[in-house]
């Protein structure tokens, strides 16, 4: 399985989306790119668990590396372990999905496409990049598509929100920068390589710095409070696809750094501050889901929901336990197909009734049913039912949280536990409103959801299905790359 | 005599130009177009024989030097120049005297050749003035306004007075070495107080020169005053070609002063970027607002130069390659637009996209170039010099380098904003682009792209200095 072809085919989509003449051409030019990368990704699975089977043993698969500015000692390196290949899953089926649901898009359809593409390049790059620098090039990558995309098709107070979230986003650019200047000056040998910076340690005083740095810096792409201010106005003005994507795959590229980059490279400084990171989770994780009761804007709700929960996934970081950490992946997975499903939702139900009121609307169930059955599955995700992903995922967090035995992270833990009584609180009312009761007063002929929206829904339902019915699979997946994380953690000091 | 014609043959093409053009002007003179394209050839041909039978030498006893940096640094000047005859088209065919503005610029572009080459303070001190004193005379070409006759007094005031203190320094310089030579400075020169005045002076005619904070000073005025080719020729060219002697100056010269101009440097580069992009945060005009984004970008290079090391050479040398295209660019479109719907105002780019994608994109992509988005070559360029500066530095000074690039990048997608999310009732009219403009945007977004992305380019560089 040759890597580069998960970078190549979106950049040859983005070119022939640009080259295409007229809309009907640049949405299949955009839906067959999107597919091919799905298949690839699925492939990519195949073929990385045959390799394991086949008794591979090294930690990163399908390597290959290229010279990239020498002089700087910096190389195209790309491999992938388990969490590599569970984020991109998760970002072929939300590209797939996203460009499904904006099939609809009449304003310059041709930029929006690429854009989209551009941005899911940018997102794959980082997934499979093994060169801090080359990680960092993808991650800026995909900032400037994500303010276009706000900010010429968003609604609302589409312009600030857009600046306000490259702006923050540049500033987490910012200080991972910093941090990995740091890295690469202070570790010796001068390397952006994260095998080699694996291998050697990092001295101590220079960890003390770079490491919140980087995890600070990585965090805001996560919504780490007091930083994620970004995330309500960002997802509630952009176009549906935009929060998709945002929610579904931006939000993770700060999860992912947080774990491979500051974590692993940095396993004793991860030690020392672990303590701050949970506090700041916790926070996050109550906050958010306290925040999310006061909203009535449907976009809003699954926004502040959507801060609530990336904070398990920093908790689940920051309990320094393998299964915490397993979870943590797996609540990145989960929570990027459930919240890019609960934002095409919502996208579909304000094409139909012109508003995201909860209030406003009611008795959405007797008109479209599919559209109200979806929203129920992905409400009850979001609360966590077994059966589907969130339950899986934030059960593995809970476990794993458990292990430490002591009264500051149990405390942690149950305050994080409180937070699924709010949530259940929030995610039944809104769905109640929306999808219950009489049906209100000018509702009575809008139509279910079209081929395109159904197919959408259906691919997001599958991964949720697989993930929350049978989780072993992605269990299996990650778990050897979290045990290689951990087991620099507990031989750290 | 052999050795003569090849060391210097990029000056001799330029002086060959430069009197080309002199006896057309006196002779029966050529329409604008046609001189146009007879000045683009010419500068086209001197850039491709610069890269062949490139030797290393010294002539007139050490007065002139050259070597593979020099020559490719050169290559990099009259590249931009060449890119400025394509880009600012619509501006030249209306001038009544472009021949004289290219003898000019020419003229210029001959004093910054010597200037590079330099080999002693006196070469050093003529060919300086032989760079800046045409620049003054080409903001003066907008006959018509008066802005423009301001910006050149304001610029041939400060380049006087910025001499003056220049020849106060060389004078102090030469009265505590006894020698005007770089090659036997290095081991003359100490931190005596007076040796250290004396470099002071010298490094506020630098500051002067490359609008560093507090020189910074003329830099807005004259932009916003000078036709668009001259603020151009300042802010990219005349930049450039300053900084490369600077750093040699810096590097080679006054090595032994590292301790003082370190510390100096580090804090001026602070000062200039945060004072240029605070400044470019509440710009309307789109020179001005140019004017203080280049000031901020000097930031940067400083950044760079702080680095001490041939890392430090390399990655000034690619940033300002960078710099040519994507300021260019920058200009490029913004001349199209003043030139033809004579409008100069950012707020008057709402809505520029509906009417002209093609310079909408191109713009975009110069700000995103400028502003260090990837995969844009400004990424690369800027974050080499962080790299490059950041080998000495403490965690601060490149915190706050890397903070700054978050201020930069508010003001940069200001006019992204405009182009493409405001509304506007009266955009500017579709506007007719023609070829030699269309062929510069295009040679500068392939060298925005593709710079960075090709390696080579870096490592060649690299590979002189």
């Amino acid at each position: 399985m040759n890597l580069l072809s998960l970078i190549l085919v979106p950049l040859v989509t983005a070119i022939a989306v640009l080259l295409m003449r007229n809309k009907t051409q640049v949405r299949w030019t955009a839906f067959a790119g999107a597919a091919i990368q799905l298949a690839l990704a699925v492939g990519l699975l195949c073929a990385y668990r045959t390799a394991r089977l086949n008794g591979a043993t090294e930690q990163m698969l399908f390597e290959q590396q290229y010279k990239w500015f020498p002089g700087w000692n910096i190389s195209f390196h790309l491999g992938v372990d388990g969490i590599s290949i569970a984020m991109i899953l998760l970002t072929s089926f939300v590209v797939i999905a996203g460009i499904l649901v904006s099939w609809n898009i009449e304003k310059m359809t041709k930029e929006f496409y690429f854009l989209l593409v551009l941005l899911s390049l940018g997102a794959y790059g980082f997934f499979i990049s093994l060169d801090l620098f080359v990680l960092f090039f993808f991650l800026e990558i995909a900032v400037i598509p994500k303010y276009l995309l706000i900010g010429i098709w968003g609604s609302g107070k589409k312009e600030y929100a857009a600046n306000k979230l490259a702006l923050l986003l540049m500033f987490g650019s910012a200080l991972v920068l910093v941090g990995m200047l740091g890295i690469y000056f202070g570790n010796g040998v001068k390397t952006f390589d994260l095998m080699t910076l694996s291998k050697i340690h990092i001295p101590a005083e220079v960890q003390k710095i770079c490491f919140p740095l980087l995890f600070v810096g990585f965090g805001i792409f996560t919504a780490l409070f007091p930083f994620h201010t970004w995330v309500p106005d960002g997802h509630s003005s952009a176009p549906t696809a935009g929060s998709m994507f945002l929610a579904g795959i931006s939000m993770k590229l700060g999860g992912y750094g947080c774990l491979r980059v500051a974590t692993w490279l940095m396993p004793e400084a991860a030690k020392e501050y672990a303590n701050i990171i949970i506090v700041l989770a916790a926070i996050a994780i109550l906050y958010g889901a306290f925040a999310t009761m006061m909203q009535k804007d449907f976009k809003y709700i699954n926004a502040y929901s959507s801060v609530s929960h990336c904070g398990f996934v920093l908790l689940g970081i920051g309990m320094l336990t393998k299964t915490a950490m397993v979870g943590a992946v797996m609540q990145m997975v989960s929570h990027g197909l459930m919240t890019a499903l609960f934002f095409a939702v919502i996208g579909m139900i304000y094409e139909r009734t012109h508003t995201r009121q909860v209030d406003e609307m009611g008795g959405l169930l007797k008109v479209t049913p599919f559209i109200s059955t979806v929203l129920f599955i992905v409400g009850l995700c979001s609360l966590g039912l077994p059966g589907l992903s969130g339950f899986v995922a934030e059960m593995t967090i809970f476990m794993g949280s458990w292990q430490n035995a002591n009264a500051f992270h149990r405390i942690a833990t149950i305050v994080a536990c409180m937070s699924i009584v709010v949530t259940a609180v929030y995610i039944l009312r809104a769905i109640g409103k929306v999808a219950m009761g009489p049906l209100k007063m000018g509702y009575e002929n809008i139509k279910d959801a079209a081929w395109n929206e159904r197919l959408a829904t259906i691919i997001l339902i599958a991964g949720i299905l697989a993930i929350g019915l049978a989780p072993f699979w992605l269990n299996d997946l990650v778990s050897p790359g979290a045990e290689i994380i951990m087991q620099k953690i507990s031989t750290a000091k | 005599m052999n050795e003569f014609l090849t060391l210097m043959k990029s000056e001799l093409v330029i002086s060959i130009i430069i009197f080309l053009l002199l006896f057309i002007k006196i002779g029966k003179g050529m329409s604008n177009s046609s001189l146009l394209i007879l000045v683009q050839g010419l500068l086209l041909a001197n850039f491709i024989v610069g890269f062949f039978a490139v030797e290393e030498g010294v002539l007139f006893g050490g007065l002139y030097k050259t070597n593979l940096l020099i020559a490719y640094q050169k290559s990099l000047l009259n590249l931009a120049v060449f890119l400025i005859s394509l880009l600012f088209a619509d501006w030249f065919k209306t001038t009544n005297h472009l021949a004289e503005f290219f003898i000019l610029m020419l003229s210029a572009l001959l004093g910054m050749f010597f200037l590079i080459s330099s080999g002693n303070l006196l070469m050093f001190y003529l060919s300086l003035e032989l760079a800046t004193i045409p620049v003054a005379a080409m903001a003066n070409f907008d006959l018509q306004k008066r802005e423009s006759s301001e910006a050149a007094v304001k610029m041939i005031l400060t380049s006087a007075f910025s001499s003056g203190i220049l020849l106060f320094g060389i004078s102090l310089v030469y009265g505590t070495t006894g020698t005007i030579s770089f090659d036997l400075m290095p081991s003359l020169v100490n931190t005596s107080p007076l040796q250290v005045m004396a470099f002071i002076f010298l490094f506020a005619a630098f500051a002067f020169k490359l609008s560093i904070v507090p020189f910074h000073l003329w830099t807005a005025d004259v932009y916003q005053g000078s036709p668009m080719p001259t603020a151009a020729f300042l802010s990219v060219i005349s930049k450039g070609a300053f900084a490369f002697v600077f750093i040699t100056a810096l590097y080679k010269v006054f090595q032994p002063l590292h301790a003082v101009w370190y510390n100096l440097i580090m804090l001026l580069s602070i000062l200039t970027m945060i004072v240029g992009n605070l400044f470019a945060l509440r710009q309307q005009n789109i020179k001005r607002f140019l004017a203080f984004s280049s000031i901020a970008q000097v930031g940067f290079i400083l950044v760079g130069i702080s680095s001490n090391s041939s890392a430090g050479i390399a990655s000034v040398v690619y940033f300002v390659l960078i710099y040519i295209f994507s300021n260019l660019a920058a200009f490029g479109v913004a001349s199209v637009i003043a030139s033809q719907a004579n409008k100069e105002l950012i707020s008057d780019y709402k809505g520029l996209y509906q009417t002209n994608p093609f310079i909408s994109w191109m713009m975009a992509l110069a700000l995103f170039s400028l502003a260090g988005i990837p995969p844009t070559a400004g990424f690369f360029g800027k974050l080499f010099l962080i790299t490059a500066g950041a080998e000495q530095a403490n965690y601060l000074f490149v915190l706050v380098v890397a903070l700054n690039l978050v201020v930069s990048l508010y003001y940069y997608l200001k006019i992204v904003r405009a182009i493409f999310m405001d509304k506007n009732e009266q955009p500017v009219k579709k506007l007719a682009l023609s070829f030699s403009v269309k062929l510069g945007l295009i040679i500068c977004a392939a060298g925005i792209v593709l710079t960075g992305l090709f390696s080579w380019i870096y490592d060649y560089i690299s590979s002189l200095s």
